[in-house]
């Protein structure tokens, strides 16, 4: 192929004297890109195209120039702007061009529309008609062109205006049509799902297309719909396994074939379809066995595109349900791969290795000595391939050498973005499984120093709350931490100028909090170390900060060192560290004051936090009074600013009084907060907010005002200290300076390799593979930090993964319907006419709902006489025990049966029907299951149920119509119910019309009300998904509940009866605090922050629906207060 | 799904670039400059395989590419898109190229590049994969080549 391109840039001045005709047309554009390659300096360049710029200004605005003009200036401008120029004057033009001129100019036009402009721009309205237009032409041409803009740039409003439209070419004779009608209907539902929603049908329709190029672009559809939800479009699985066979039977054109491989790129989109449906399912997976079988078979190794396909299957086999057969070829095919010479190969057998290992560590085994040659490969990709593979694979075993492998890597690299990516795992490694202190102090330096101001900031934050928190001996904790303080002090003692900000950071913390632990050292030393940083020029402002508070902590009768410092501050440009070298100063001369302020033995855990900084509300309220303006909370400033429109806070009387959020503490609205939160400086407060990780800093705030103004108070520090001997730390670090040193060093020597191999390698033999299956099963962690929620993917993932599974069928009746009874008999003459027929006690009823409910809740089980004549709305009737509501159950339709549901309540009776109701928990609806009981010895017909409500949508119904209802006997109609928008309550109401005699129609109606609780679907993710979730989310809402106190763990309890009474997913609790997700049916996402707040409960919700906090909070509120 | 197509020479100089994703005119011009400062410090026989640098990106996405005589042609392309798949569509890409031009050069893909655009609409839209069979994109983009000849013959005999 390299000779395809061999003409070069000499040929130049041949190839215009090769040119005829048509050359007139482009001449001006050849001329300028003759002129620019002969330019030698950017600068020229920049002027070259000014000038062609201001050229092509005034062409385009001359009155004489020609479409055909116009096309060859829109490829210049076209050049210029891939170029990096802006040509903006031009895009009208285009659109002109592309809206007046021919074919030819239309495509010019279109293609600089395409190029120009991107989905958002104004000028893209201009074009609608155009579209429009063109897709009603008869020239096909027009027609293409205008679906590859509608798929390209199309404004999202105005889907609705070309839908109809472009779902007329699905059905349009010319293949090629229908196929980009296809792919263009597939960009309408990625950017805009619900307005294709109707069109599934059609999409089933060019799956079976007869053109098989038709029915491959719609399996573009179905892999994003089948990646989606995978449930729904199981029984496809036996037509797309149909297809594949008859791809590889060699069924489709020749034309389709590639290299004599039969339609390689339709097999990948079908193998990856396939693994989908499979996934975890094996009933599904039984049907594909066979034609994976035959793929792995047919593809034998002769062309690039046959391993493309052949790594698509290897990677469904593990996906699906395991079968051991295919699982054996699998993992030959795989061997092959890593073995291959082909570099290509080479790589996709690391990624498929890294993939598989997870289910069959044995696999990586095999080819040890492949990956270790891999990881000296010179190739940049294939290595950290390499790396990601032996990230999975670790244990306690190898972490030593793996660790040391990833960090040998990132020295030599320079790219960000990998760094960044592996320093973290490394990090989580050195966590999870370091053999000792002194191993795991000096991977994280390396660490710090190597990954520098690059580091996700909570690899830090992490790291130094392990150190604070410690785990359960108290021994241990204190090694560690000694060893971190002499590690630090030989660092500071070196040269210091290169290491990164966040690594100093994390020095000067340590050394204040844990350098009294070191007896061995002066404290002048500390102090001097520090105060030499605070020289450097290269040290920031903010971890000047961290500095400085650290040296407030150190001092015990070192004033003189102190003051001269504090004195040299006092004159800094700095406010913030000109305050802190005040109060340094002051601390050092009253002792009793530092005292008082850093008490040295008050343990962690016992801090008190007033993170509502309820201290502060005498303050807050003067100033209100002073004519403050009230404290907003910066999204909702934002939001503010972007619209009129405010979150109420305070929606409903139940709330507790909003005490300021805890938000309000990293809002630098006082600088000195700044200063005093000991060594977490305010700025790393802010940011372990904004990364939602934790509250790490807020820990260490006290009370900082009082009512004689600021109280210079500090934090306590470290727990009181059994100083170990001084005999024991030397012995312990010998030993564990003894345990890195047999590190193997890798060297080209294949013994060397070997050696490597088995340190690497270790702890995956056939008796423990389990260890590294799943992370969880691999040896306790060496540093069982306190969990928290939002934390990273490391710590002991073991009780991560808790999954809710059946939080629906513990629901109680709460919030569910009302029922009035209407025992009326209205004649009525035919079934058209109910509608009209004038209810006026139906309003009645629904105006009194509200009142009623707290009332219903209490009298559930209150049974009101079978007089059937009560003609009170308001009546609160329950006149199926449980034990009838069970036998109705039995009456579900089969594939009902298993739902999680409701009691079954009734809803309205007359002598001769009842209706009762159950509501039936789908993920992706509501199932209202309506009852009908014909009461009487006859025979009731034309039975019709109907139900409206504004504020739901009605996804589908079944049976509620019926010809005919036996005496004595039940029907069921349901319906499917959706909520897009939430709403507190929603009521609905319903008639049901039947008659008893021919020609005597009786009406019966009904209301109820379902609440936003009956739409809210557990949503199961993991913490790690949470945190990420959690920074997505922009509307949010906080608020103190009440905290049920009555049980032994507050928390567990409170969010145990959240679950039970909404359906939460309680993802992680955690010490005082628990994170909890739901989502409204299928669609917007709700995730819970809850902590406990002395005797209340701060709950923190965010959801990407603005509403929807709202109602959950709402509901959260009312299941507590029934609690 | 296919989030841009690059192709720049041996001295980063942009050929043709197409985005399927909204980028600002700064944005693109810095992942051009980005992808030929990751893509030619490689060396010719390793893979044609490159994590996203950070523009275009991150992890997610990946840039395969493929180097003819004075071209880097780059996909970046999502984690749907299989490697190899991509790899052999720049191939048929650029076999089309060749057959469409007769004998495809740098100069080409310069002085046509509306029909270079044209070739890649057929092959790809909207960032999904539309045709990877050669003859079929061929036929559509000679369609249009006959129009405009005859445009081209119809104005010669106008002038005559």
């Amino acid at each position: 192929m390299s000779d395809v391109v061999e003409k070069t840039l000499t040929a130049l001045p041949g190839l215009f004297e090769s040119q005829t005709g048509a050359a007139k047309i482009t001449n001006r554009l050849r001329q300028l890109i003759k002129s620019i390659t002969e330019l030698t300096s950017k600068h020229e360049e920049e002027n070259l195209i000014k000038r062609e710029l201001s050229a092509i200004k005034e062409q385009v605005s001359s009155p004489n120039t020609t479409m055909k003009q116009m096309r060859e200036i829109m490829v210049r401008a076209m050049y210029c702007e891939m170029l990096g120029y802006d040509a903006s004057f031009t895009y009208i033009h285009a659109i002109k061009l592309a809206q007046q001129g021919g074919v030819l100019e239309k495509r010019v036009g279109y293609l600089a529309v395409s190029l120009f402009l991107n989905e958002g721009h104004e000028l893209l309205l201009l074009l609608v008609n155009t579209v429009l237009k063109d897709l009603q032409s008869t020239n096909l041409i027009e027609v293409c062109m205008a679906l590859t803009v509608v798929a390209q740039v199309f404004p999202k409003d105005m889907i609705p205006a070309v839908l109809p439209l472009v779902e007329d070419k699905l059905s349009h004779p010319k293949e090629i049509i229908r196929r980009k009608a296809v792919l263009a209907l597939y960009k309408f539902y990625l950017i805009a799902p619900n307005q294709v929603q109707h069109i599934h049908a059609k999409f089933c329709k060019a799956l079976s297309d007869k053109d098989p190029g038709v029915m491959a672009s719609s399996l573009h559809i179905y892999l994003q719909l089948i990646r989606e939800s995978p449930d729904s479009y199981k029984d496809l699985t036996g037509s797309f396994v149909t297809i594949l066979k008859q791809v590889l039977g060699g069924k489709l054109p020749v034309d389709f074939n590639y290299h004599s491989v039969p339609a390689p790129w339709l097999q990948i989109q079908l193998l990856r379809i396939l693994s989908l449906l499979g996934k975890e399912d094996q009933s599904t997976s039984e049907l594909m066995y066979e034609v994976l079988d035959e793929s792995l078979r047919r593809a034998e190794m002769n062309h690039n595109i046959t391993y493309a396909i052949l790594y698509e299957c290897v990677k469904a086999v593990y996906t699906i349900h395991p079968k051991a057969e295919l699982l054996e070829k699998a993992a030959r095919c795989i061997g092959n791969f890593v073995l291959s010479p082909k570099i290509n190969l080479k790589y996709l057998g690391l990624k498929a290795l890294t993939y598989v290992v997870q289910h069959d560590a044995k696999l990586a085994l095999q080819h040890q000595m492949t990956i270790i040659e891999c990881l000296d490969h010179s190739d940049f990709t294939i290595k950290r391939e390499t790396l990601e593979l032996l990230f999975r694979i670790t244990n306690a075993q190898n972490v030593t050498v793996i660790v040391e492998k990833m960090l040998d890597f990132l020295r030599s690299c320079n790219d960000e973005h990998t760094i960044i990516h592996l320093i973290g795992k490394v990090a989580e490694l050195a966590e999870k499984f370091a053999p000792d202190n002194s191993w795991f102090i000096q991977t994280m330096n390396d660490v710090f120093s190597i990954g520098g101001d690059l580091l996700q900031q909570d690899v830090p934050n992490n790291f130094l709350r392990l150190l604070a928190e410690g785990s359960e001996s108290k021994e241990e904790d204190d090694q560690l931490r000694l060893y971190a303080v002499e590690s630090y002090l030989t660092v500071l003692k070196g040269h210091t100028s290169h290491l990164p900000q966040c690594f100093l950071q994390v020095m000067s913390w340590v050394l204040g909090e844990y350098a009294h632990l070191q007896e061995s050292v002066d404290r002048r030393e500390v102090i001097r170390l520090l105060t030499q940083l605070l020289d450097q020029r290269s040290v920031s402002s903010e971890t000047r900060v961290w500095i400085l508070s650290a040296l407030t902590k150190i001092p015990e009768g070192q004033t003189d060192l102190i003051l001269d410092l504090a004195e040299s501050l006092s004159s800094s440009q700095d406010t913030v560290l000109r305050q802190q070298a005040q109060e340094l100063r002051h601390l050092s001369q009253d002792s009793q004051l530092r005292e008082w302020v850093l008490p040295r033995g008050a343990p962690w855990d016992g801090i008190e936090v007033d993170s509502s900084l309820s201290f502060l509300d005498g303050f807050v309220s003067e100033a209100l009074a002073a004519g403050a303006a009230p404290y907003k909370p910066p999204h909702q400033r934002q939001e503010e600013l972007c619209e009129d429109r405010a979150l109420n806070l305070e929606p409903y009387s139940f709330s507790l009084p909003v005490s300021l959020s805890s938000c309000s503490i990293t809002d630098r609205q006082s600088p000195t907060l700044l200063s005093v939160s000991s060594g977490l400086s305010g700025n790393s407060a802010e940011l372990s907010q904004k990364a939602g990780s934790s509250t790490l800093i807020l820990e260490g705030v006290k009370r900082v005002w009082g009512k004689d103004g600021y109280l210079p108070q500090k934090e306590a520090t470290a727990p009181p200290v059994d100083e170990p001997s001084a005999a024991v730390q030397p012995a312990s670090q010998q030993e564990a300076a003894e345990r890195i040193e047999p590190r193997p060093e890798p060297s080209t020597q294949n013994q060397d390799k070997q050696q490597l191999a088995s340190s690497l390698f270790v702890g995956l033999g056939v008796g423990s593979s389990v260890s590294l299956l799943g992370k969880s099963e691999a040896p306790p962690p060496r540093f069982r930090k306190k969990p928290r929620p939002h934390e990273s993917s490391s710590s002991s993932g073991t009780s991560k993964r808790s999954s809710d599974s059946s939080s629906h069928s513990s629901r109680n009746t709460t919030d569910s319907f009302l029922y009035g009874s209407f025992p009326e008999e209205e004649p009525a003459t035919s079934i058209s006419t109910f509608d009209h027929t004038p209810k006026s006690t139906t309003a009645n009823g629904l105006s009194q709902n509200k009142d009623t409910k707290e009332d219903r809740h209490a009298n559930t089980s209150q049974i009101l006489g079978g007089d059937m004549v009560i003609v009170r709305p308001s009546t609160i009737q329950d006149k199926h025990p449980p034990s009838v509501s069970s036998d109705l159950t039995a009456l579900l339709p089969a594939d009902l049966k298993d739902l999680p549901h409701s009691d079954v309540i009734s809803l309205t009776s007359d002598p001769s029907l009842s209706l009762s109701s159950c509501r039936l928990f789908r993920d992706e609806a509501l199932l209202l299951v309506i009852f009908i009981s014909n009461c009487t010895e006859t025979v009731i017909k034309d039975v019709a149920v109907q139900l409206t409500c504004e504020e739901l949508k009605t996804a589908s119904l079944r049976g509620n119509v019926m010809d005919c209802l036996e005496a004595r006997s039940t029907s069921v109609c349901h319906y499917a119910l959706l909520m897009d928008d939430p709403h507190t309550n929603v009521s609905l109401t319903g008639t049901v019309s039947y008659q008893t005699q021919p020609g005597h129609t009786n009406t019966l109606p009904f209301s109820g009300t379902l609440s936003t609780a009956d739409f809210i679907r557990p949503l199961v993710v993991t913490t790690e998904e949470y945190g990420k979730l959690w920074l997505s989310l922009s509307h949010d809402v906080k608020q103190n509940l009440k905290l049920l106190t009555d049980a032994g763990d507050p928390l567990r309890t409170t969010l145990n009866a959240l679950k039970d009474a909404l359906q939460l997913h309680v993802v992680d609790i955690i010490g005082s605090e628990g994170i909890v997700a739901c989502r409204l049916l299928s669609g917007a996402p709700c995730l819970l922050h809850c902590r406990v707040n002395g005797a209340a409960l701060a709950m923190w919700l965010r959801s990407p629906h603005p509403a929807l906090p709202d109602f959950i909070l709402y509901h959260c509120q009312r299941a507590l207060a029934h609690h | 799904m296919i989030k841009a197509i690059l192709i720049f020479n041996n001295h980063g100089k942009p050929r043709l670039s197409k985005f399927y994703e909204h980028y600002t005119e700064d944005t693109e011009q810095q992942i051009i400059r980005e992808t030929f400062h990751l893509v030619s410090k490689r060396d010719e026989n390793i893979c044609n395989f490159l994590e996203g640098g950070l523009l275009i990106g991150g992890s997610e996405n990946k840039l395969i590419y493929r180097h003819y005589a004075t071209l880097y042609f780059v996909f970046c392309v999502d984690s749907s898109e299989s490697e190899l798949g991509i790899l052999d569509l720049i191939q048929v890409f650029v076999e089309t190229l060749d057959k469409c031009f007769e004998n495809v050069c740098e100069l080409d893909l310069i002085f046509h590049m509306d029909k270079v655009h044209n070739i890649l609409a057929e092959m790809v839209m909207g960032g999904m994969v539309l045709e990877t069979n050669m003859s079929e994109i061929i036929t559509q983009a000679e369609a249009h080549n006959k129009m405009e000849k005859s445009e081209v013959r119809a104005a010669l005999l106008r002038s005559d």
